[in-house]
């Protein structure tokens, strides 16, 4: 995916002006205190995505580096769009890509560094997607809300509670 | 089972509420013996900390009986327990800190977005104070839920009374915790704003610590007397200059370190107050800092600044100037209770501190409303109120 930069480090997600190729990009690092193989081992394992992104329905394997992903948008409908995997390389990042034929356009990828001393391993995602135009791009554009950044760090701060506290807070206090 | 909800300012209720339920793996369920209502509950009651909703239940002050356990709790059925009012998760970089009360995990993710605003990073979690730590229900109640309840709750030997320990869990390690960010060493003066329950805390540690010297400041006769117990000095701001007194009292050399035990909601006429007080009314989350400000300039150059009183929003008139040309040192913070409470409770059973001195009533639960209308209105004889749920 394209890290266009001029004279600022930043990454793309940061910049006042996030959009690149068509796509707009969102994301965000987190500092995860346990190692990076478990970590990257645990992400590998695309099944266990659905403990801590709360918006996916399914994940159907469609080929060994294809899935489809059936996630849940606002007032009861669902959205669906395939992937696939681009690239792995083994505890370091994770990239994907939609299908040509898939309705929604989006790639991303997440990387796996170690943090500077002890403090873990440095989790970062960046995700670039673009609505499709008419019906289907309003449910999207509401099912990414209308910050999309509030999505990506919601779920990145699930899977770090998941990894290092073993479960994710919540205040609710009864089970149904 | 019947738990103190908020309903809005000046409004606190006993209403009946379900009983809590083991929700996550790590989860203990408490049956409330005692629970105490803190100086920082007042700041809910009188409205002045945003994120709270109809119906919330109060209270971070707790010890009891556990009652149910989730299957990675390290707790046992039966335990008598005080527990921390941080919740914090034990594992992230901030606990391995011992900075429990910044713990990244406690606070769940939805309630994350309002702080990360506001203060730049999410704030830590706590029992019963306001959606901004998280909106778990809080423990002036007949039941609680403790998340993580295998890394903040203390058990507690036989032999030892609920109200020698009930205050381990808040007021007891804030007051330690003050003493310890002022840097105390053998040869200082300390002078501590506020003779509330942190303040005459702060006021023993200092003392434990070591100070040669402890100043007290406070307008109630009462408070300022338990001070006196201790040992302290006392200045009664209503009396006396204070940033006059406290130079004569230091041979013109001022405190060692301050520490403001007071927070937002500072008394008293001074022209900076009044102001703050009328922003802090039409709702621009203005804090109230005259105490903070006076201790500010009262600090001897190079001296130690602690602030266990509790800010909320943004303070203008911050004396900045005085902090810089001074080289003053500011240390700060919500507790990290879970560093003390071992050490605090070892010190309970030697004897070396009393913390049952403080409290002035013991009431029913169904009188809790009662009871947070006077521990605001008559400071000087409700120096501490606990309710008992069973």
């Amino acid at each position: 995916m394209s890290t266009d930069q001029t004279s600022d480090s930043a990454p793309l997600r940061a910049r006042k002006d996030d959009k690149a190729d068509g796509f707009t990009y969102v994301g965000r690092s987190v500092t995860i205190n346990r190692p990076r193989h478990e970590l990257f081992a645990f992400w590998r394992d695309f099944q266990n995505l659905s403990t801590f992104m709360e918006n996916i329905e399914a994940i159907e394997f469609t080929g060994p580096d294809r899935a489809v992903w059936t996630v849940r948008a606002p007032a009861g409908t669902e959205v669906q769009f395939e992937t696939e995997i681009v690239d792995i390389v083994d505890d370091t990042s994770i990239t994907w890509r939609s299908t040509p034929d898939s309705p929604i356009k989006t790639e991303g990828r997440v990387t796996f560094a170690d943090a500077p001393g002890n403090r873990g391993t440095i989790v970062t995602a960046d995700i670039g997607y673009t609505p499709p135009a008419g019906d289907l791009g309003r449910v999207v554009a509401k099912l990414f809300m209308a910050e999309p950044n509030i999505q990506a760090r919601h779920e990145l701060k699930r899977f770090k509670m998941l990894m290092e506290a073993g479960e994710i807070a919540t205040p609710i206090n009864h089970r149904n | 089972m019947r738990a103190l909800t908020w309903h809005g300012i000046n409004d606190v209720r006993v209403d009946t509420v379900p009983d809590p339920e083991i929700i996550n793996p790590r989860d203990a369920i408490l049956r409330i013996t005692s629970t105490a209502i803190c100086g920082s509950d007042l700041h809910l009651y009188d409205g002045v900390i945003p994120g709270m909703k109809q119906g919330d239940v109060l209270g971070h002050e707790f010890m009891g009986i556990v009652e149910e356990v989730g299957p990675n709790s390290s707790l046992e059925v039966g335990q008598r327990v005080v527990v921390p009012f941080t919740i914090s998760c034990g594992h992230c970089f901030f606990c391995q800190q011992q900075q429990f009360s910044a713990c990244d995990n406690g606070n769940p993710v939805e309630n994350q977005d309002a702080s990360e605003k506001l203060y730049g990073h999410a704030m830590g979690a706590a029992f019963g104070y306001s959606h901004l730590t998280g909106g778990y229900a809080g423990g002036q109640a007949e039941y609680v839920r403790v998340p993580f309840s295998d890394v903040g709750p203390i058990v507690i030997p036989d032999g030892l009374d609920d109200e020698q320990v009930l205050f381990l869990s808040d007021i007891l390690p804030t007051g330690w915790m003050a003493a310890e960010n002022a840097g105390i060493g053998p040869d200082d003066t300390v002078a501590v704003w506020g003779c509330g329950p942190v303040g005459l805390f702060a006021v023993q540690s200092a003392m434990i610590m070591g100070a040669a010297q402890v100043i007290a400041i406070d307008h109630h006769p009462h408070r300022l007397e338990l001070a006196a117990r201790f040992g302290a000095r006392t200045i009664n701001f209503e009396q006396t200059h204070v940033d006059e007194a406290l130079m004569e009292m230091t041979g013109g050399l001022g405190p060692d370190a301050v520490i403001d035990a007071v927070g937002m909601e500072a008394h008293g006429f001074a022209l900076d107050n009044v102001v703050d007080a009328v922003k802090q009314k039409v709702g621009v989350g203005a804090d109230r800092g005259h105490a903070l400000r006076q201790a500010i300039l009262a600090v001897r150059k190079g001296g130690r600044v602690s602030v266990p009183g509790v800010y909320g929003g943004m303070l203008d008139k911050w004396p900045l100037g005085a902090m810089m040309e001074k080289g003053l040192e500011l240390r700060s913070g919500q507790t990290h209770v879970q560093r003390y409470t071992r050490d605090l409770l070892e010190r309970i059973q030697r004897g070396e501190i009393d913390s049952t001195f403080l409290i002035s009533h013991c009431l029913p639960l169904e009188e809790a409303p009662t009871g947070y209308k006077n521990f605001r209105d008559k400071q000087n004889e409700w120096t501490k109120v606990v309710l008992r749920p069973h």
